[in-house]
């Protein structure tokens, strides 16, 4: 099954916060192998140039470490996966509150409904 | 890298009537896979046939690997065209055989195994097969070469979405990091994620050649999109 991806955004950027996803969700563990790029590029149905640019942008952010011998391997810092996992919660918080914010809550008002829910669902 | 291929000028005048390609010049990179795009009538197919050495320019010129279309660059050029050419009284089996005859590059275990893929029997022949599957066996045998560039015409206009998926699988996977991929198609959007690069074609001119990803940055939406705002009617 190719990976679902949204039609107006950059596709690279949309594989790297999927395999970013991966990582942090523990699909793919610290020290992990990843499979090869034509294999991931197969995989998700796009271009392997595309899937390569997205290997660079997470080697970059040292999320991703290749080894000469050993092909690419998820990162062992605990903490930097910690981050990401941290930046991408951040993000829906975000997004969250901007799509409240249309329906016109303030705040507050968010907040006393997410403990209204959070009781709830216990 | 040196480029795979090199059009200078390239014009085609039909009989009298419409000037099909106009004035085109394009340089084409190995290890990319390109989308042709452009609405009916605009000269894809035009364009497709001067690479392959099936019309003749009327003026300007193609090179393929530095040779102009003929001998040197058919060995080269694997080439789906838009309409199906096998003997519909062949049996599958004997088609694959004639490629394997024909063509050097050929790797008949690879013909094979997708054939399988795709529950196409090899016993059968041609003419029972129906429009989508008798595609599909001819798209196989060009992706069953190895060839320096693939050009194919509308590869999976008639082919059901589920065999559209395993032929890009199959293209993905099985293309050389040297060899480019060339189709044509109004399926943008089936094929748009395995693109690298895109031109778009309008009454015989090349109006853009770009980046899939620095279409869907700049323009905020997918060749797809873009396309239909391009060449609104």
């Amino acid at each position: 099954m190719a990976w679902e991806l949204n039609q107006d955004r950059p596709i690279y950027l949309q594989l790297v916060e999927r395999i970013q996803l991966q990582i942090v969700s523990g699909y793919y563990k610290p020290g992990d192998k990843l499979p090869s790029v034509r294999e991931l590029a197969a995989m998700a149905s796009v271009n392997p140039n595309t899937m390569q640019k997205a290997f660079t942008e997470l080697e970059r952010s040292g999320l991703i470490i290749t080894q000469r011998t050993s092909g690419r391997l998820v990162t062992e810092d605990l903490k930097m996966i910690k981050k990401i996992q941290q930046d991408l919660a951040t993000e829906q918080i975000v997004a969250f509150f901007e799509k409240m914010k249309e329906l016109g809550y303030s705040k507050e008002e968010i907040v006393n409904l997410m403990q209204t829910a959070v009781r709830e669902v216990e | 890298m040196e480029n795979l291929v090199e059009i200078v000028g390239l014009t085609k005048v039909y009989e009298g009537r419409k000037l099909a390609v106009d004035n085109m010049n394009i340089t084409i990179p190995r290890g990319k896979i390109i989308g042709l795009l452009g609405p009916n009538g605009s000269g894809k197919t035009t364009l497709i046939k001067m690479m392959n050495g099936l019309l003749t320019p009327t003026a300007g010129k193609v090179l393929i690997n530095g040779f102009e279309p003929g001998v040197e660059s058919k060995k080269k050029i694997a080439y789906l065209p838009e309409k199906t050419y096998l003997q519909n009284s062949m049996k599958v089996s004997e088609v694959v055989d004639f490629f394997g005859d024909f063509y050097d590059d050929f790797a008949k275990d690879r013909a094979y195994s997708m054939l399988q893929a795709l529950k196409i029997d090899s016993t059968s022949k041609m003419k029972t097969l129906s429009k989508g599957t008798k595609e599909k066996v001819q798209l196989i045998l060009v992706m069953s070469r190895n060839a320096d560039l693939y050009i194919l015409d509308e590869p999976i206009a008639g082919v059901d979405p589920a065999a559209r998926d395993y032929i890009l699988k199959t293209i993905i996977t099985n293309y050389n990091e040297n060899a480019t991929i060339l189709l044509s198609t109004h399926l943008i959007s089936d094929i748009e994620n395995i693109l690298d690069d895109v031109i778009f074609i309008r009454d015989g001119q090349i109006i853009l050649c770009s980046t899939v990803e620095a279409i869907r940055e700049q323009k905020g939406k997918s060749v797809d999109a873009f396309f239909r705002e391009v060449f609104a009617c």
